[in-house]
């Protein structure tokens, strides 16, 4: 009977399971041998050592810029993101009327394609006709070049990502409706206000959301791709050419597959052991009700 | 004393709506300016200092837009996708679930958090090495890439799902256990019809994916007549890349089923974000 359960147990399972062996472990094993290897899509490839880590390391200019570039955009917009999101988490909680239409308009950015939305801010970013120049004008300041200046693209995608904060915003929703509304009412009776409310039962009880999506934000930070290669390219002076972007275009354009999986592993390994770091130093600091 | 407090609390009220409306207007301007541009002339978007509003509604650009690209292919192709993508994932996403929440197997723990590890891993890095294995299956230029994995059941969509299975009552398939029917009739005839806030909350997600990715057919899609509507648009785009009332409109037209479904499903999608938050 036992034996039984077992196996509809696997088998029931058996789709994630087989997904997890052919289309996870398997490219990212192959990918750990492609990465000693000189392959470029042809036939015939040779085992090269660590000469691919090598170069990487010694003589690629580029993969030292592309991780500048990854890191000064997860550094910048993380925090930003993790803010906004959480403030319009904590605005979206307020009990007024019309509050689901309002959650409806901050949310509806992250339901239009990332083409369509890199579509309109590339518009909007323009340099003389765009809005944001325009209107920059307006006060009297010149506009940068927003998408060209290598100095203002970076920032350019950041504000991009900013507009879609309000994924961030529903997960706050949840964990700020879930705070048993004793707390608040006890503190009441003790006499805090709204702000002491805020740091010392809101904040707290929050913490374990804001550190995963800190963690969250980090990962998917470090992997920025798709909104580059869509709004800036490589980006003036390789400006936007951000690690992922880099990688992909060693494999897809160079054809140099073996260096591209050497550098998803390095991605890999420096990412997992970052996020244990995370994990291990600010996650003991988080406040767990259970 | 009374009145003050009441003064102070429509004060801080009006406050909040003020807030409120500022950050709808920052948030919706984008897709206003994208209205505003798709009804402008051409030399009206090209104006210095700016026309806020164009003089005669240009609507005929939409049309202009619709027909400047295989739309009707693409559409095609995209609910193509849709389709697959929409089975494969309620299927495999509601199976795995059932094994994760109302099953008990050997190592059932560990897996499940084998499954949570995965979601912590950065995706890109299967990007190339999936890349070269679908070369070396011969699935470049079909749409093989972007439907199986569907079928493999992703591990978010299997964790909201899980949430909601364990929120059924053991004892209804338990007395189903008792009369003697199989896992599979207690999943397809108990779980199941229980359960359709979840799958449809799972469908408008995979729906709003499907329809919106961008990376799957950069990939694999090399084939003009394979490709998708977003993908159609980006290409779209680099041919018309100053026209852009043109491309506004066609921007527009591409994501307005998202944002129909989206206003129209909001509740289950918004549900559903609130209950997949829930795991912090």
């Amino acid at each position: 009977m036992q034996k039984r359960e077992a196996i509809t147990g696997y088998l029931f399972a058996s789709p994630w399971l087989i997904g997890l062996f052919v289309f996870t472990l398997y490219p990212l094993l192959s990918s750990l041998v492609y990465s000693f290897t000189n392959y470029s899509m042809g036939k015939d490839f040779d085992f090269i050592g660590w000469t691919n880590f090598k170069i990487m390391f010694t003589s690629d200019h580029g993969f030292f810029q592309s991780i500048w570039n990854s890191v000064w955009y997860t550094l910048v917009s993380t925090p930003l993101n993790l803010i906004c999101g959480f403030g319009v988490g904590l605005l979206m909680n307020s009990k007024v009327k019309g509050i689901k239409v309002f959650r409806c308009i901050y949310y509806l950015p992250c339901v239009i394609s990332v083409v369509a939305t890199t579509m309109v801010w590339s518009w909007m970013f323009q340099t003389k006709y765009g809005l944001l120049n325009q209107l920059l004008a307006y006060i009297g300041v010149q506009g940068p070049a927003w998408l060209t200046d290598p100095a203002w693209s970076k920032t350019a995608l950041v504000i991009m990502g900013l507009w879609n904060c309000g994924g961030g915003m529903m997960m706050y929703l949840a964990g700020l409706k879930g705070i048993s509304s004793t707390y608040y009412e006890a503190a009441e009776i003790d006499g805090a206000n709204a702000w002491w409310k805020f740091w010392k039962i809101t904040l707290p009880m929050i913490s374990p959301l804001l550190f995963y999506n800190l963690l969250t934000g980090f990962i998917g930070g470090i992997q920025v791709f798709t909104n580059a290669f869509l709004l800036t390219g490589a980006g003036t002076d390789n400006s936007t050419n951000f690690y992922v972007y880099n990688m992909y275009t060693m494999a897809m354009n160079n054809r140099r597959m073996g260096y591209a999986c050497a550098m998803g592993w390095i991605l890999l390994i420096v990412t997992m052991s970052l996020s244990l770091l995370i994990w291990r130093k600010v996650g003991s600091r988080v406040y767990y009700e259970s | 004393m009374r009145s003050r407090a009441k003064r102070k609390r429509v004060i801080s009220k009006a406050f909040l709506y003020l807030i409120l409306v500022l950050g709808a207007m920052i948030f919706l301007f984008p897709i206003c300016w994208m209205l505003i541009t798709a009804l402008k002339t051409r030399a009206e978007v090209m104006t210095y200092p700016m026309q806020w509003l164009p003089e005669v509604l240009q609507w005929g650009n939409f049309a202009r837009a619709i027909t400047a690209f295989p739309i009707l292919l693409y559409l095609r192709n995209t609910l193509f996708l849709v389709v697959f993508n929409l089975v494969g994932t309620v299927l495999s996403c509601t199976l795995v679930a059932y094994a994760f929440s109302r099953l008990r197997w050997p190592g059932r723990d560990v897996w499940f958090m084998v499954l949570l590890g995965t979601m912590m891993m950065p995706g890109v890095c299967t990007m190339i090495p999936s890349f070269i294995m679908y070369r070396n299956f011969g699935w470049i230029d079909t749409y093989l890439p972007l439907i199986v994995p569907s079928f493999t059941a992703s591990a978010g969509n299997v964790f909201l799902i899980r949430q909601f299975f364990r929120t059924i009552p053991n004892e209804l398939s338990e007395s189903a256990k008792i009369d003697g029917a199989s896992h599979l009739r207690i999943y397809s005839q108990i779980i199941m019809p229980l359960c359709s806030p979840v799958v449809v909350m799972v469908a408008v997600g995979t729906f709003m994916w499907t329809w919106n990715d961008f990376q799957g057919p950069l990939l694999y899609l090399n084939d003009n007549n394979l490709y998708t509507i977003t993908y159609g648009l980006r290409t779209f785009q680099t041919q018309n890349s100053t026209d852009w009332s043109l491309l506004m409109a066609a921007a527009l037209v591409i994501s307005a089923p998202t944002i129909i479904l989206f206003l129209s499903c909001q509740k289950y999608f918004i549900e559903g974000i609130v209950m997949s938050g829930l795991k912090g």
